[in-house]
C-alpha cells in the first residue's frame, strides 16, 4: 500500500512537472512557428485533424442544405419559392421552383458530399489524425508531411467539387454511384458534360488523399505505439480507425481503376463500360454510338467493391469512439474487448465480400447473388455482438450524460434501428422488391448517415476539450442532440412505410403516379422536420466556434477521469503532445471500477495486489 | 416583406437560445459544477426513458396512419409477391422483437443506472457464455431467414414456365418500349445500329452491306407497342429487358419485382399476375388504379417521369387486343392499299407473311 501511494504520489509530481513547463515549451521549441506553418501547412497531427473536420463541417452544411433545398421540392413540389430564384439563379429555379436538373445535382451533390467529404474525410481524418498519436503515445504520425499532403489533396478536390456547382450545364447530377452509361454520356445528360469531369476529378483526387492518410495511419499505429502499448491494449478507438485505414488502403485503388476506366471511356473512345447505346435527342453525344462489348455492370463491381466498404469506412471510426466514449462515462470497462476487436476484424474481412449485395437487380447470376446473401447477413452476427456488448457495458454501470454520451447512446439506437432493416435488403429475395425505394433510404440514411454523424457529434463533443483547451456549452449540447435525435427518427422511421409502398427513390414528383403519390402530406411533414432539425445543426456550428475563443476553460488534464494517454498530455498540447518523456504503458485502458478505484490510467504501474491485468 | 420577418423571427429564437445557453453555463459555474452536472444527469436520464415510452408509442401510431397505404395493405398482385410478402411478414417479427427487446434494454439500462452518489459501477470486462449465446441466436436466427430467401430467390430467378407470354421491354430515355414476337412466336433479330426515325429498336428489316448482316424475315411480323404492354391474368409473363441508352429498372411494384434494364446486356424476369386491372380497382378502391412501370434506376432529369403501364386481362380479351395490332413493319412501310387492303393485314398469318415478303421485295428492287 506504501508503494502504491508513492506511484500516485510520483504520477502527481509529473502532472505538475507537465503543467508547469507548459509555457516554456514553445521556447524550448527548436523551430519557431508562422501563422503559415502553424494554421495552414501545418504538420502537426492535431493541426490537420481540426483541419479535416473544419471542412468536413463546412461540407456538412453545405451537403445538408442541398438536402433541405431537395427536400422543399419533395414536400412542396407545389409552392413557388420566388426568393430562391433571386438567392439561386435561374439555372436552380425557375418559377419559385426547382429545375429538375437541379434536384438531381443537389441529390447527386448531397450523396457524393456527405459520403466521401463529410463521413469520410471530416470523420476518419479527423479523428484518425487527432487520437492516433494521442492515444498510441506519439509525438506525431509516422510522416508528418504526408499527412499534410493528405489534407491539401482533400482541400484541392473540395475546391474542385465546389467550382463544379458553378459550370454552365451544372453539376454532375446522376447519382453518387456514378453508374455509367449516364455519367459516361455526355449527351445523355447535362450533368454528364463538365460537371462530370469535375466530380471525377475531384474524386481522384480525394482518392489520393484518402490513401496518402491510410498509410500514414497504419504505419503509425503499427510502429509508433509507446513502450508498453501492445496492440491488445489499444483503446477501441485505435482498433476501429486501424480497420478502417485498412479497408481504405486496399478498397479505393479499385474505385480509381473504376474512375480511370470511365475517363477512359468518357474522353478516349474506349468501350468499357458502353455497348449497343443509341441516345436520343441532337447536339454532340447522341445518336448512335460507335461503342460495342463493353460491361455497364463492371463498373458496378469496381465501384461497391470499394462502396461497400466504404460504408464501414463510414462506421467503423463512429463503432470505436462510440466504444470509447460509453466506457468512459458508464465509468466501467467496455465489455468483452476481445469480441469487440475480434468483431471490427470480422467486418473488416466481411466488408470486401459483400459488394455485389448493391446489385441483386442487375440481373447477375443467381447462384452468385446467393453468394452474397450468405455473406451479407453473416455481417449481422458481428454487429450484434457489437450491439450486445455496447448494451452489458451500460449495464450496471454509473452513467454520466455527458453530450457526447448522449451521441453515443444515440448511436447504437439508430444502428440497432437501421441495422436491423439491413437483414430485409440483405436478403436477395426482398431486396428484389425494395431496391432502390425509400426504404433503402431509410436503411442506410439512419445506419450510416445518421448513425456516424452521431458518432461524429460524440468524438467532436468529447474530445473538444483536448482539441481547444475549452468546453463546448452543454445546455446547446442537450438541445442540440435531443432535436436531432427526434427529428431523424421524425424524417427516416416514416420513409419505411413509403418504401414498402414501393416509391422509387431519386424522383422529382410523384403526382402522376397512381402507386405512390398518397404520400404528400407525409412528405411534407418529413421535409418540415428537416428543416428544422438543420436548423439545429447551425446551433451545434455557433457552439463549436463560439466555444474556440468563449467556452468555459478546461482546468485540469483529466476532465473525465479517463484511462487513455491523450488525458495525460498538458491541456494545451504543442507539437510533440507530450513534455519531456512520452509515458510508458503498464495496462489497457479499461481499468474502470476496478479493485475499488474508479479508474486507473493506462499510464499507471501495476500494482502487486490488483486482480489481474490486461 | 415576410421573408424578412421570418428571418428575424428565426434570428431572435437563436439569439434566445443562446441566452438561455450561456445563463444556464453561468448558474452552473455559481452552483457549483459538480451539482448541476448531476441535475442535468437526472433531466437527462429521464428524458432517455420518456423517449422509450413515447418512441414505442409512435412506432405503433405511424404503423397505423401509413399501413394502410403499403403495398402489404391488400393482396399481392402476382402469385411470387405471395411469397414476398409472407417473407417480409417473418422478418418484421424476427427484427421487431430483436428491435423492440434492444431499444428497451438500451434506453432502460440508460434510464436505471444513471450516476447516482453511492453506486458503485460494476467491474465486468467480459463472459464467454454470454457472448457465445448472442453469437449463435443471431447465428440460428439469421440461417433461417437465408433458407427461406434463398428458396424464394431460386424460385424468382428460375427458367419461366414455357407457356409464358414474352415480352421484350426496352427502355429509353424516358419512356418504355415493348415487344411483342408476333404471330411466328419467334423476336426477330434486331442490331443498335439499325435505329431510325422508323424503327425504334432497330430491327433488322434489311440486308446491310456495310454491318455485313442480313434482312431477318422473324423480325418482320414483331408487333411493337410503347408505353402500355398487356399481360394475361393467371398466365406467367416473361420479359426480356434491355435498354437503348443508360441504365434503366423495370419497377414493378405491385408484382413485388424488378429487374435493370442494361444496354447491351440483356435481363429477363418473370412473373404470374394473380388479378386483372379491372379486379384491382375494386381491391384498391381506386377507379384510376394502374399496374405501374416505376424506372427504379437513375436514367437522367426525366427519370421521374418514365412511367409505363400493364394492363392485366384475360386470355380472350388479350387475343382480342392482340390481332388488333398491326406489326412494326407494316406500320412503317405500308403496303399500297390497291394491292392488299389494310384489314387483310390484320387478319390471318398467311397474309402477313406475304405483305412482308412483297415490301421486302419492293425494298430490294431499290
Amino acid at each position: 500500500m506504501s508503494n502504491e501511494a508513492v506511484l500516485q504520489t510520483n504520477v502527481e509530481g509529473a502532472v505538475a512537472h507537465g503543467v508547469h513547463h507548459d509555457d516554456e515549451h514553445h521556447e524550448q521549441h527548436h523551430h519557431h512557428e508562422t501563422f503559415i506553418s502553424k494554421y495552414v501547412f501545418s504538420m502537426d497531427h492535431k493541426m490537420i485533424a481540426k483541419q479535416f473536420l473544419i471542412t468536413g463541417m463546412v461540407w456538412a452544411v453545405l451537403g445538408g442544405l442541398m438536402s433541405v433545398l431537395f427536400r422543399l421540392q419533395l414536400g412542396y413540389p407545389d409552392a413557388h419559392f420566388t426568393f430562391l430564384e433571386d438567392i439561386l439563379g435561374k439555372f436552380w429555379v425557375q418559377d419559385g421552383k426547382i429545375t429538375p436538373q437541379a434536384y438531381y445535382a443537389l441529390v447527386t451533390t448531397h450523396g457524393t458530399v456527405l459520403v466521401f467529404f463529410v463521413l469520410t474525410a471530416g470523420l476518419s481524418g479527423t479523428f484518425a489524425n487527432f487520437l492516433i498519436p494521442l492515444q498510441v503515445g506519439a509525438r506525431d504520425m509516422a510522416s508528418p508531411f504526408m499527412n499534410m499532403l493528405s489534407y491539401w489533396f482533400f482541400f484541392l478536390a473540395s475546391v474542385i467539387m465546389l467550382s463544379s456547382i458553378f459550370v454552365e450545364t451544372g453539376p454532375f447530377s446522376g447519382g453518387w454511384t456514378a453508374y455509367p452509361p449516364l455519367s459516361a454520356l455526355r449527351g445523355a445528360s447535362p450533368g454528364s458534360g463538365t460537371g462530370m469531369d469535375l466530380w471525377i476529378i475531384a474524386m481522384a483526387l480525394f482518392v489520393v488523399s484518402s490513401l496518402l492518410g491510410g498509410l500514414n495511419y497504419i504505419a503509425t499505429i503499427l510502429n509508433m505505439r509507446t513502450k508498453g502499448m501492445s496492440m491488445t491494449r489499444l483503446p477501441l478507438t485505435i482498433w476501429a480507425l486501424f480497420f478502417t485505414a485498412v479497408l481504405g488502403v486496399l478498397s479505393f485503388p479499385v474505385l480509381l481503376s473504376g474512375f480511370i476506366l470511365l475517363i477512359f471511356d468518357r474522353n478516349f473512345g474506349t468501350s468499357f463500360y458502353l455497348s449497343d447505346i443509341f441516345v436520343q435527342g441532337s447536339g454532340p453525344g447522341t445518336g448512335i454510338l460507335p461503342n460495342e462489348g463493353g460491361n455497364a455492370i463492371l463498373f458496378q463491381h469496381l465501384f461497391w467493391f470499394l462502396g461497400h466498404p466504404e460504408v464501414y469506412i463510414i462506421l467503423l471510426p463512429a463503432m470505436g469512439m462510440v466504444s470509447e466514449i460509453l466506457s468512459v462515462n458508464s465509468r466501467k470497462p467496455i465489455f468483452g474487448y476481445m469480441a469487440m476487436v475480434g468483431s471490427l476484424f470480422a467486418i473488416a474481412i466481411l466488408a470486401f465480400l459483400v459488394w455485389a449485395h448493391h446489385m441483386f437487380v442487375t440481373g447477375l447470376n443467381p447462384f452468385l447473388g446467393s453468394i452474397f446473401v450468405l455473406l451479407t447477413l453473416l455481417i449481422a452476427v458481428p454487429s450484434a455482438i457489437k450491439v450486445f456488448n455496447w448494451l452489458t457495458t451500460l449495464w450496471r454501470g454509473n452513467i454520466r450524460f455527458t453530450p457526447a454520451m448522449m451521441f453515443a447512446i444515440g448511436f447504437v439506437s439508430l444502428f440497432i434501428s437501421g441495422g436491423l432493416t439491413g437483414i430485409w435488403l440483405g436478403n436477395s429475395a426482398l431486396d428484389i422488391h425494395l431496391h432502390d425505394t425509400y426504404f433503402v433510404i431509410a436503411h442506410f440514411h439512419i445506419v450510416m448517415g445518421v448513425a456516424s454523424m452521431f458518432g461524429m457529434f460524440a468524438g467532436i463533443y468529447h474530445w473538444y476539450p483536448k482539441m481547444y483547451g475549452r468546453y463546448l456549452n452543454n445546455t446547446l449540447g442537450y438541445m442540440h442532440f435531443w432535436i436531432t435525435m427526434i427529428g431523424a427518427y421524425l424524417i427516416f422511421w416514416p420513409m419505411h412505410y413509403e418504401g414498402l409502398a414501393g416509391m422509387p427513390r431519386r424522383y422529382y414528383d410523384y403526382s402522376i403516379w397512381e402507386s405512390f403519390k398518397q404520400f404528400g402530406g407525409l412528405n411534407q411533414f418529413i421535409s418540415t422536420v428537416a428543416l428544422i432539425v438543420f436548423a439545429t445543426q447551425l446551433l451545434f456550428l455557433f457552439n463549436f466556434f463560439y466555444s474556440i475563443w468563449k467556452g468555459r476553460k478546461v482546468t485540469s488534464k483529466n476532465p473525465y477521469n479517463s484511462n487513455t494517454l491523450e488525458w495525460t498530455t498538458p491541456i494545451n498540447p504543442g507539437h510533440g503532445n507530450w513534455v519531456g518523456e512520452i509515458p510508458e504503458v503498464h495496462r489497457w485502458a479499461y481499468d474502470y471500477a476496478k479493485d475499488g478505484k474508479e479508474f486507473v490510467p493506462q499510464n499507471v504501474p501495476i500494482d502487486p495486489n490488483e486482480s489481474s491485468h490486461h | 416583406m415576410s421573408t424578412f420577418f421570418t428571418i428575424a423571427v428565426i434570428v431572435l429564437v437563436f439569439l434566445i437560445i443562446f441566452q438561455i445557453a450561456k445563463a444556464s453555463e453561468y448558474v452552473a459555474v455559481l452552483k457549483g459544477e459538480e451539482k448541476s452536472r448531476k441535475e442535468n444527469n437526472k433531466v437527462n436520464g429521464f428524458f432517455m426513458i420518456t423517449f422509450l415510452i413515447i418512441g414505442l408509442i409512435g412506432v405503433y401510431w405511424c404503423n397505423e396512419l401509413f399501413f394502410g397505404k403499403t403495398l402489404l395493405a391488400h393482396d399481392s398482385a402476382s402469385v411470387q409477391g405471395e411469397k414476398v410478402d409472407s417473407m417480409l411478414k417473418l422478418t418484421v417479427v424476427i427484427t421487431g422483437i430483436v428491435f423492440v427487446l434492444t431499444q428497451v434494454a438500451l434506453f432502460w439500462f440508460a434510464y436505471r443506472f444513471q450516476e447516482k452518489e453511492n453506486a458503485k459501477p460494476f467491474f465486468f470486462p467480459h463472459n464467454n457464455t454470454m457472448e457465445i449465446i448472442w453469437t449463435v441466436i443471431p447465428a440460428i436466427a439469421l440461417t433461417f431467414l437465408v433458407v427461406i430467401g434463398l428458396r424464394n430467390w431460386f424460385s424468382f430467378t428460375s427458367e419461366a414456365p414455357s407457356n409464358a407470354i414474352q415480352v421484350e421491354v426496352t427502355g429509353q430515355q424516358f419512356g418504355w418500349i415493348f415487344r411483342y414476337a408476333g404471330k411466328d412466336k419467334t423476336f426477330g433479330k434486331k442490331y443498335y445500329k439499325y435505329i431510325d426515325g422508323t424503327n425504334s429498336l432497330g430491327l433488322l428489316w434489311k440486308d446491310s452491306a456495310s454491318l455485313n448482316l442480313k434482312d431477318d424475315p422473324a423480325a418482320h411480323d414483331d408487333i411493337v407497342t410503347t408505353q402500355t404492354m398487356y399481360a394475361v391474368k393467371g398466365r406467367p409473363c416473361k420479359l426480356i429487358i434491355g435498354s437503348k441508352d443508360v441504365i434503366h429498372d423495370v419497377g414493378l411494384s405491385a408484382f413485388r419485382l424488378k429487374m435493370d434494364a442494361v444496354p447491351g446486356t440483356p435481363t429477363t424476369l418473370w412473373f404470374t399476375p394473380k388479378y386483372t386491372t379491372k379486379e384491382m380497382k375494386d381491391i384498391t378502391g381506386n377507379p384510376d388504379y394502374e399496374y405501374e412501370i416505376s424506372c427504379d434506376q437513375m436514367c437522367g432529369n426525366g427519370h421521374f417521369g418514365m412511367r409505363g403501364v400493364i394492363k392485366v386481362v384475360s386470355q380472350p380479351e388479350y387475343d382480342v387486343w392482340l390481332s388488333g395490332l398491326t406489326s412494326a413493319y407494316s406500320a412503317a412501310f405500308p403496303a399500297p392499299a390497291t394491292t392488299v387492303p389494310a384489314s387483310a393485314v390484320d387478319s390471318t398469318k398467311k397474309m402477313a407473311a406475304m405483305v412482308s415478303k412483297t415490301v421486302k421485295g419492293a425494298l430490294a428492287k431499290q
